[in-house]
Order: structure tokens, then C-alpha cells, then sequence
């Protein structure tokens, strides 16, 4: 899923405080299972804002929705018949759902509520980790199922670096080391062969040195 | 009617500070005692995001406060009630209620859900 953190109260007070009317827009689809902007932290994000700004003096009128899903264009059509009715939209969807509202709906500012995390898993409740990059080339069929663009802080396609130390990371105590992870894996799989199919460099025209990225599906079109 | 202080959402605090309330008591079961294993315990983590979140909006953190009971400690509830309501009346109204005094706006008492 697409993770994220919430922005802190007082920055959002910052954004919302020249408005007097707000749609805060919350969505269904990742941030809901990260506990981030599903429709349970509107309710709680709307309370929040209409407490403190009634407390200074200039209360705010919200309108709490949460569609489906932020980042396709048949659920945020729902909002257009209202949305000039307000001044801005705060959205708590990541990154991709709060530019697509910004896309459509052109006259009206909008604000992030939120801070877009990365392409992650829930380890246990309260904690996800990184584990895709969206490289657009995957390799985990000949690395045991771990990413080497991800796990590996350098993006390493050949093995350990000289900072790996006792399976550790050089970065932090609490990072493994990506390579040492995959060895391992590829041992207990037998595959060890695996690692002399890897290729010598990984072309990085898949990922985002061409910039924004397109997928253009012509059998779906 | 809530049967468990697992139920409680963290809307459904505020909410309550939006109508009105100048603080809020939840009271569940002993930890370790609960019906529905750990709905007390989740029931205090919302309590603390609460509290922290009216700390940062100056509502006042002290607020809102848990305690946790048997059903047959009539006598420890009230105690905890009066001890919870002497704290708000030495708090006095909450800034929301006193700007409400101040401007002759009556509380909005929505319907809970």
C-alpha cells in the first residue's frame, strides 16, 4: 500500500486558516489501512479543526466526505457538484489522490493533510515498512523474494558493500543489510545461482530518470 | 449505549467537547478484566490520542481522563467522578464554552450515531 504520516495539527491550522469553508476529503483505498485519511480520520481531523479554530475565534465549516478511491477520475466526479460551494479542499489521500483532486477541480485551492510515506507493508499494527520503489524492472524471482533497489541503501545489484557488518546496515543498527538478507534467503531457497543471473547493471530507464512516469495499456483502451 | 469502552471512537470524544462538554471520563473495566480481552486497552489508547490532541489545540489536555473500575466499586466511581468533576470546575469552562458564553452561542447537541 501507499503509506503515509499525518502533517501536524499546527501546520494544517496554518493551511486551512484562510478559510471559513472546507471539504475535508478522505479516501478509502491505502490510507485507510494505514490509518491515515480513511473516513475515521475526517471525523477525527474535522473535530480537531472545528475545535480550534472555534477556541480562536473563527470557526470553520467542514463538509467530511470520503470517497472510494482518490486517484481514479469516476469517484472524485461525485464531488464536483459541491465542491465550488468551498473555498478549498484539505485531502488526507496521498500524494497521487490530492494532485488528481488539484487536476480536476482547477478553481479551487488544494491542501494536503497529509504527509505520502512510501510503497510498504504492515509489519504490526502501528508500524509499515518500505519494500517497493516502483523501479519498473523487478528482479525478486532471482533475489528470494527481496529487493535489492529497496532493502539495499545503495541500490546495490551485486552483493554486500564494504558497510555491511554482521548482516547490519551501515546506515543505522536498525537497518539489515539488503544484500546479506538476500544471500540468506537464497541459500535456505538452494538458489544460489540465482546470483550469477543478475544482470551486471540494472538499467534505470524503467524508473524515474525519464521523470513522470506513464503506463499506456493498449489492450484495456 | 456503549457496551464496551473498546466501542468509543476518538470522533465520538471530540464530538463530545464540540457539544459542549467541558471535560470527558471515560471508565472501563480493570485492565485484564475486560469481556472483550482488550477493549479497554484500545479504549486507552484513543483516550491518550484524544488527550494529545487537545493538548495541541489548547483545549486542555486534562480534560479527558480514563479510569478503570468494577462494576461493583460503587463507591470508587463516585469518588473518581467527584475527583473528575472538581478538576473541570477548578478548570472552569472550556474555551470553547467560554467563547459560546461570551457570544450567546448555544451548543450544537447533534444526535450521536
Amino acid at each position: 500500500m501507499i503509506t503515509g504520516t499525518p502533517k501536524p495539527i499546527e501546520e494544517i491550522l496554518e493551511m486551512v486558516e484562510p478559510y471559513d469553508t472546507i471539504i475535508l476529503a478522505g479516501c478509502h483505498g491505502c490510507v485507510t489501512v494505514c490509518r491515515v485519511g480513511g473516513h475515521k480520520e475526517v471525523e477525527v481531523l474535522a473535530s480537531t479543526l472545528r475545535l480550534a479554530r472555534e477556541a480562536a475565534g473563527k470557526p470553520i465549516n467542514i463538509k467530511e466526505i470520503s470517497l472510494e478511491r482518490q486517484c481514479d477520475p469516476e469517484y472524485i466526479e461525485s464531488m464536483r457538484p459541491f465542491v465550488e460551494d468551498y473555498q478549498a479542499v484539505l485531502s488526507i489521500a496521498c500524494g497521487a489522490g490530492i494532485q488528481f483532486l488539484a487536476e480536476k477541480f482547477t478553481h479551487t485551492p488544494l491542501l494536503p493533510g497529509i504527509n505520502t510515506g512510501f510503497l510498504g507493508v504492515t509489519e504490526r499494527q502501528g508500524e509499515w515498512a518500505e519494500r517497493c520503489q516502483g523501479c519498473g524492472d523487478c528482479v525478486l524471482h532471482l533475489t528470494g523474494g527481496i529487493c535489492p533497489v529497496t532493502r539495499c541503501a545503495k541500490q546495490l545489484f551485486h552483493g554486500p558493500c564494504g558497510g555491511s557488518m554482521a548482516g547490519i546496515c551501515e546506515v543505522s543498527k536498525d537497518v539489515p543489510c539488503g544484500w546479506q538478507l538476500i544471500i540468506d534467503r537464497l541459500k535456505a531457497l538452494n538458489q544460489m545461482d540465482n546470483y550469477t543471473k543478475l544482470k551486471p547493471y540494472k538499467g534505470w530507464d524503467s524508473s524515474r530518470d525519464g521523470g513522470p512516469r506513464r503506463i499506456i495499456r493498449e489492450d484495456m483502451i | 449505549m456503549l457496551p464496551c469502552t473498546g466501542r468509543i471512537e476518538e470522533s465520538l470524544l471530540l464530538k463530545a467537547f464540540e457539544n459542549g462538554a467541558d471535560g470527558v471520563m471515560v471508565i472501563g473495566c480493570l485492565e485484564g478484566d475486560c469481556h472483550y480481552v482488550s477493549g479497554n486497552i484500545r479504549a486507552k489508547a484513543r483516550v491518550n490520542r484524544v488527550y494529545s490532541i487537545l493538548e495541541k489545540i489548547d483545549i486542555g489536555a486534562e480534560r479527558i481522563r480514563m479510569y478503570n473500575l468494577s462494576a461493583g466499586e460503587g463507591a470508587k466511581f463516585a469518588a473518581f467522578a467527584n475527583e473528575f468533576v472538581n478538576t473541570i470546575h477548578e478548570l472552569g469552562p472550556s474555551p470553547i464554552n467560554t467563547r459560546r458564553e461570551q457570544e450567546n452561542i448555544k451548543a450544537p447537541q447533534e444526535e450521536m450515531p
